[in-house]
């Protein structure tokens, strides 16, 4: 079967056999998007994690028939070095990552939760960022989570003259 | 404050020696004799690792570039720890360019640029301090011998500054220099610049890999690609011991997607055209196993004990034997740690392309000549044709320090004639990891009347972790006696005390036990910094004066000193409760890198919080503030997480759980909210980082918990009754 969807901006349409095929592998072996994370296949590390019309979705546990029409973000699309998102421009800052690969899917799973909280509070962050980092860099994830609010905040357009 | 530093010959570029050569030096003579084997354990416990590479040219060390930067091609490898970013430093220190001018690769194994023995034991930087700065030093005289030449000058006049050779009123690039050069004159190894004129050593450079890693570029094993890509699944255990014998594979021939099933005589695998056939197809495969017996945590249990295999005696000043042996004044405790898993978020895997005459494996590994060698010997091919090309690593931890699953892809390729990449699914990684091995520690002692330690034993008994390695010959087993890695940490740091010794007791387990992030530390730390902590609450003196006073006078005790007194200092040690929180603290030597630490907890419907870590550690000369920093903030969290949450169990044969969640880890919400980290420098030359950090975390937990509840901790993962 076909199915359609926008990724990173731009439309995409897949031949699929089995529509059950986790989201993930089409966007890594046919989209060859290599950002998105393989970790467990249970959606239970937040490696794969993406947005799905700007929610974290675990995308390893995710059919991709689901994906439909849906409008998709990867890392890729988040940003880049040259107009970084406010979440990879504090990563930057703090220095977060150390092996690196579970990174993707704790920016994914934060940027997402500032669209929602655009300040979350330390208990906002235990609580809905439980991606598994195994180099366990949390302590400068969390400073980075408050540093990307302050970037927000000051890359917000000025509304007043 | 200086160290006295063992010199190796200085003779230039010359393959140093390494661990196989105290092997092949105690060999023959002293086999048997146990004074030796405690010698060789010292030796091991305090030598610095050199390197074990070739380092007679810079020719295979740096590429220069048409845009002027230096490629580095580095045969550690980058699994988080920051390597790569030191190098540069170093290399851009003596070289002459700027950091920015710098690019560290992976080396291939073609290259010739090979680790002899692997990525691991917190030695890269120390071990390559001394030749990589020599390597760069002397290719940047390289540079400008030839650039003399070419402007027809003699070398003293030209400078060089940001990789450009200024001479005769010329400038030249190193790009300019190094264009259509076919033959290089390797001079003598110039002087190495003093610590103090470098710009980047010491310097808190971002990570040279920052950027990739926040963009997501394709920089992992898992990412590797080729055209024509096919995806295998290979059946593996689930059951421990379990024995190969044979498969059925008539249900997987038809299943979609399948190019091909393939039997060998060790295993069977699958190849497919997407990496979800590969699996669905390998799922139906009825393979048959032989089971010896039906394994249950207890039993690992009831052989993990001190006082059941072999013991050898590791560590031995006075008589410590005599004094404990009666039970006048004796204190005595035991101490337990479970089975850890690595579960590191990169699951294992490998691309294999196999061809003609050729092979090329792209892959997350710490052991490429290995598994290079591993892969040549089951394909009968010459080594020489087998090209590892290291990617980073999501991960390492010890566990890919044997990689043999490699040699798995290898077999499919040749089979399919196409590349092919076969992983471990999750499940397969939790039930075929190489584990950290179970621990059991007796701890004895006697004060004496002014509350100094008068004797002190400790007795460990540990599952392998380097012995059965391919990494140790193993004509080191005899030899060692005991595994270098399960007593890693386990010795006595208190050289003041008049008496001690420690003893190891060997236990081989029927699945595989490993080198885990700091090996036996972790375990060892836990069990004799919780029994000092006992044994300075007998002696009512405050845990810190009570270290201080058991440390002799050299230069390792005032190290140790050091970093007890600013760990205190800096934390405001207390051992009174204060707002509910208590104060927990210990401290580790590890690879000669002394490392206390300081935990504030309290307790919250009956768990454990912890709210703060101060950290202070002296692993000598820093190439990278930050990374070291970084480097502790993560074993603090990861030690914490072993310490507090994680352990493996067997239940009916099988090793259990095999998912994250269920394997309980820290998560966010676990993380101190406060890791304050002192570096102290006294040693002039760098030295262990990525492992010394985790030692002292779940004793300096457990003796907060003490402190705020009056129960005493002794077995992880730490829980209150």
């Amino acid at each position: 079967m076909k199915i359609s969807f926008e990724i990173n901006g731009a439309s995409r349409t897949v031949e699929i056999e089995d529509q059950h095929t986790p989201l993930l592998w089409v966007v890594r072996d046919r989209l060859n998007l290599k950002g998105t994370k393989f970790g467990c296949g249970k959606a239970a590390c937040g490696a794969c994690t993406l947005h799905v019309d700007g929610e974290a979705v675990r995308s390893c546990s995710y059919p991709v028939k689901f994906a439909e029409g849906k409008q998709i973000i990867t890392i890729e699309g988040l940003g880049d070095e040259k107009n970084p998102h406010p979440v990879q421009q504090a990563w930057i800052e703090e220095i977060v990552p150390q092996c690196g690969y579970c990174q993707p899917g704790f920016m994914m799973a934060t940027a997402a939760l500032l669209n929602k909280v655009p300040n979350p509070t330390d208990a906002d962050i235990d609580q809905n960022i439980f991606n598994v980092c195994r180099c366990a860099t949390y302590y400068r994830m969390r400073k980075a989570i408050h540093r990307a609010v302050e970037i927000q905040e000051t890359n917000k357009p000025k509304t007043e003259a | 404050m200086t160290k006295e530093k063992k010199k190796l010959s200085r003779r230039k570029f010359l393959v140093r020696g390494g661990l196989g050569t105290i092997g092949v030096l105690a060999v023959g003579t002293y086999l048997f004799r146990n004074t030796i084997r405690r010698g060789i354990a010292g030796m091991v416990n305090t030598a610095d690792t050199p390197y074990m590479g070739n380092t007679s040219t810079p020719i295979i060390w740096f590429e220069i570039t048409a845009q002027n930067k230096v490629i580095v091609h580095s045969p550690k490898v980058e699994m988080g720890q920051g390597t790569f970013t030191s190098l540069a430093q170093m290399a851009a220190d003596e070289l002459e360019v700027g950091i920015d001018q710098i690019q560290v690769v992976h080396a291939n194994s073609i290259s010739g640029n090979i680790d002899g023995f692997a990525t691991g034991g917190s030695t890269s930087v120390s071990a390559l301090w001394v030749p990589l700065r020599e390597l760069a030093a002397t290719m940047r005289e390289m540079l400008k011998n030839e650039a003399a030449e070419k402007i027809g000058i003699s070398v003293s006049e030209v400078s060089v500054a940001n990789g450009v050779v200024l001479g005769g009123g010329k400038t030249m690039t190193y790009a300019d220099i190094a264009r259509n050069v076919k033959e290089w004159d390797v001079p003598d190894t110039p002087m190495l610049k003093d610590v103090k004129d470098y710009k980047f050593v010491g310097k808190a450079i971002p990570r040279v890999d920052l950027k990739d890693k926040v963009f997501g570029a394709p920089i992992f094993g898992m990412d590797a690609s080729m055209p024509d890509l096919l995806f295998g699944a290979v059946v593996r255990p689930e059951y421990i011991g379990a024995k190969y014998i044979g498969a059925d594979i008539s249900k997987a021939e038809d299943m979609p997607g399948v190019v091909k099933i393939i039997k060998e005589n060790d295993f069977v695998g699958v190849v497919a055209t997407s990496l979800i056939e590969a699996e669905n197809a390998k799922e139906v495969i009825e393979a048959e196993w032989q089971v010896e017996r039906n394994w249950q945590t207890a039993d690992i249990e009831d052989m993990i004990k001190v006082g059941k295999g072999e013991p050898f005696l590791i560590q031995k000043e006075g008589d410590a034997e005599e004094i404990l042996d009666d039970s006048e004044g004796l204190i005595t405790s035991e101490y337990k740690s479970p089975i850890g898993a690595h579960a590191q978020i990169e699951p294992n895997g490998a691309l294999a392309h196999v061809e003609e005459n050729k092979v090329t494996i792209m892959m997350s590994t710490q052991v490429v000549k290995i598994t290079r060698d591993e892969i040549a010997e089951r394909l009968d091919m010459d080594a020489d044709k087998v090209n590892i090309v290291p990617t980073f690593l999501g991960g390492g931890f010890g566990r890919r320090l044997h990689t043999p699953n490699a040699v798995q892809a290898a077999v499919l390729s040749k089979a399919v004639g196409k590349p092919v990449k076969c992983f471990f699914t999750r499940k397969e990684e939790f039930q075929n990891d190489t584990f950290r091995p179970p621990t059991h520690h007796v701890l004895k002692a006697k004060l004496t009347s002014e509350g100094a330690i008068k004797a002190i034993e400790h007795n460990v008994s540990s599952g392998d972790v380097a012995f059965g390695s391919p990494m140790l010959p193993g004509i080191a087993e005899p030899i060692l006696g005991a595994d270098l890695g399960a007593w890693r940490g386990g010795m006595i740091q208190y050289g003041a005390i008049p008496n001690f010794r420690t003893i190891s007791w060997r236990q081989k387990l029927p699945f595989a036990t490993s080198w885990w992030r700091s090996l036996g530390l972790l375990a060892n730390t836990f069990a004799i910094e919780s029994f000092m902590d006992e044994l300075a609450i007998t002696a009512k003196v405050d845990p810190v004066t009570f270290r201080l006073s058991q440390i002799q006078d050299d230069d390792r005790g005032f190290r140790l000193k050091e970093v007890i007194k600013a760990a205190a200092e800096k934390s405001g040690y207390t051992d009174k409760v204060i707002k509910g929180r208590a104060m927990g603290f210990a401290v580790s030597t590890d690879a000669n890198t002394p490392c206390a630490q300081v935990a504030e907890v309290s307790v919250v419907n009956n768990k454990i919080k912890v709210h703060k870590v101060t950290c202070a550690m002296d692993p000598g000369l820093v190439i990278n503030p930050d990374q070291v920093r970084a480097q502790c903030e993560g074993a603090i969290i990861m030690g914490m997480s072993a310490a507090m949450f994680e352990k493996m169990d067997i239940k009916d044969g099988q090793l259990t759980p095999t998912i994250y969640g269920p394997y309980q880890m820290a998560l966010m919400k676990h993380a101190p909210k406060e890791i304050d980290v002192v570096l102290l420098q006294n040693s002039d030359t760098p030295g262990a980082v990525g492992e010394p950090p985790l030692g002292p975390i779940g004793a300096a937990i457990a003796n907060a918990v003490f402190r705020l509840k009056g129960e005493r901790l002794r077995s992880m993962p730490l829980e209150l009754s």
